[in-house]
């Protein structure tokens, strides 16, 4: 026998350990299992991508300076509710987006679990699909974790890394959601056959005692089944049970975050599960007077609201904002972090800035804070926006002035309008 | 020779993988025009890499050193232990891989310049809710083993 000859017949035994199919012992795992899990994800996924783009669009990124996404190389926007929508909507769908994910990861997790035989396939490329299909695979797996992972470090401002979290977590979905549509596509065959062939549910009746490995079905799915099967620890319904358990908790532990009010106290872990006092003041804030580097000089009285509109111009005080006609919302900050909160503003109409300074009825508002720099120091508001009444340049909350750290002097507030665009400290407002 | 032959599946498979590589693609290009791409394709296979063999091999190794320590199962309790600590120990290390920036404390300093509070509590919580749960399983487990 010639060396070639021996070594190809060598590369054919798969080596020891996980490339061997008799390491694999959960008898749990299989075809069926797999399609379960799956099919579960698969809405959950779904309801994700959504509400990202949801997200994504309800900042206005097609408006100036609005979007650190390149928009000229964007798809454009594809899903923006109408302004005059309850104010609480981007609170609801970006609270669906972060909740989602949480009480998801469990389910990714079993998912990957039911799978991981598969890394280990030997030959560790079988013809040009299985490689372009591992490609995509790659794309799927990586693309899930990182999406995960980014998120849930962001909802706890925590930044270990040095991309921009917003580019990198819009891309990587793209990447992911790809890759997922593709998996989804080329395995449905193989749940419709598992599910055929097993019942959609009824592996879920077994107790321990009758769980078995999956029969073969003959065809390439049968790789996930354990060859040298352990006798079962778990049901798959106890299997199944666990998932929904760790979801649960996950959910009961973030959900007040998002809905407030006495569910607020049972969100331990959430990172706005904080209870504030009882003032008029005392409810969340994202970045404080302090950390945006506001000094008493910059918002005292030397502090003028300059309000622009083409060519005219004027600077007004905060008495003079006072003595304009003032309207009172029930409004709700949402963050892209997922939580949220609703209270009662007061203050002066963006739309009688406009009509002060004589701007056009489409005019966009750019609203600029007194900040020195840092993100979101400003935010421009689609001119839909700017004419609903509810939108406000804000003076006071739940009945007194606005505190430093909820954006004394004024701060702008919209129905729909993303946290972060609500900015804080503004001292100029552009119409355009 | 027939596609399926020398591709390996149906042309669906192919014409599915083309389409759906083409827009990963347009997120990649886009993303290479991103400063730090680098980074971010590191965090990217890191994901991948630290779930399929650090993740999944630490708590599948874990859970084999604790059952092999559990004593075998005595005519007294016919009523089995395992998933009764499995099921509070997973979800609580869940809990902690989630929130460990909050748990731990390595979140502190952006947490703090965004609420203008150190986050506190978190290890305190996290600890009752593994107590809540471990204690919960047992009282099921009881239950279990009195109705026997």
């Amino acid at each position: 026998m010639s060396a070639v000859t021996k070594l190809k017949q060598r590369l054919k035994e798969p080596p020891p350990g996980p490339f061997r199919p008799e390491f694999w012992r959960s008898p749990l795992r299989g075809p069926w299992l797999t399609s379960l899990l799956g099919s579960l994800l698969l809405p959950l996924i779904l309801i994700m991508a959504l509400t990202g783009l949801i997200s994504h669009d309800a900042y206005h990124p097609e408006l100036a300076g609005n979007s650190p996404v390149n928009q000229a190389h964007d798809i454009g926007v594809l899903i923006q509710f109408p302004a005059s929508w309850p104010s609480w909507i981007f609170a609801l769908t970006q609270g669906t987006h972060v909740t989602v994910g949480l009480i998801t990861i469990p389910l990714l997790l079993a998912k990957l679990w039911s799978v991981i035989p598969k890394l280990f396939q030997w030959p560790a490329v079988r013809s040009a699909a299985n490689a372009i299909e591992r490609l995509s695979l790659l794309l799927l797996v990586g693309g899930a974790l990182f999406e995960f992972a980014t998120g849930v470090l962001n909802i706890q401002n925590y930044y270990p890394w040095h991309f921009n979290f917003v580019v990198a977590h819009y891309y990587g979905a793209w990447v992911f959601c790809s890759a997922f549509l593709i998996h989804v596509t080329v395995k449905m065959p193989v749940v419709v056959r598992a599910y055929r062939e097993r019942g959609v549910l009824k592996p879920l009746r077994d107790n321990l005692s009758n769980t078995r490995p999956e029969p073969a079905s003959g065809t390439g799915a049968d790789a996930l089944i354990a060859v040298a099967p352990a006798p079962p620890t778990l049901s798959r319904r106890g299997l199944l049970g666990l998932v929904g358990g760790a979801s649960l908790t996950l959910l009961v532990a973030n959900i007040g975050e998002s809905i407030g009010g006495p569910l607020r106290r049972l969100a331990l872990l959430a990172p706005r599960g904080r209870v504030f006092g009882s003032g008029p003041n005392d409810f969340q804030v994202n970045r404080t007077a302090v950390a945006a580097g506001i000094t008493p000089q910059l918002i005292g009285s030397g502090w003028r609201l300059q309000v622009r509109a083409g060519g005219r111009a004027m600077a007004l005080t905060r008495a003079q904002l006072t003595a304009m006609a003032q309207h009172t919302h029930d409004l709700t900050i949402g963050c892209v972090e997922g939580w949220s909160t609703t209270q009662t503003w007061t203050g002066v109409r963006l739309a009688d800035l406009a009509a002060l300074v004589g701007a056009g009825e489409g005019a966009t508002a750019t609203v600029v804070s007194v900040q020195p720099g840092g993100l979101y120091g400003s935010a421009t508001f689609a001119s839909e926006q700017v004419r609903d009444p509810r939108s406000l340049l804000a003076l006071r909350v739940n009945g007194v002035d606005l505190s430093p750290d909820h954006g004394y002097p004024a701060r702008a507030i919209g129905p729909g309008v993303p946290g972060v665009h609500c900015t804080k400290w503004i001292g100029k407002v552009s119409f355009e | 020779m027939s596609f399926r032959k020398r591709y390996g599946a149906n042309p669906v498979h192919l014409i599915v993988h083309v389409i759906g590589l083409a827009v990963a693609a347009y997120a990649v290009v886009e993303l290479l025009g991103e400063k730090r791409w680098v980074n971010f394709a590191a965090w990217f296979l890191a994901a991948a890499v630290l779930h399929d063999l650090v993740l999944l091999p630490v708590y599948t190794v874990l859970d084999h050193v604790f059952r092999a320590r559990l004593p075998s199962r005595s005519a007294a309790h016919r009523v089995p232990i395992v998933n009764h600590v499995r099921a509070p120990a997973l979800i609580s290390g869940l809990l902690l891989l989630i929130y460990f920036p909050l748990i731990l404390g390595p979140a502190r300093p952006g947490y703090f310049s965004a609420t203008g509070h150190h986050p506190s509590g978190y290890l305190r919580n996290w600890l009752l809710i593994t107590i809540a749960l471990f204690a919960g399983s047992a009282a099921v487990y009881a239950v279990r083993v009195w109705r026997r």
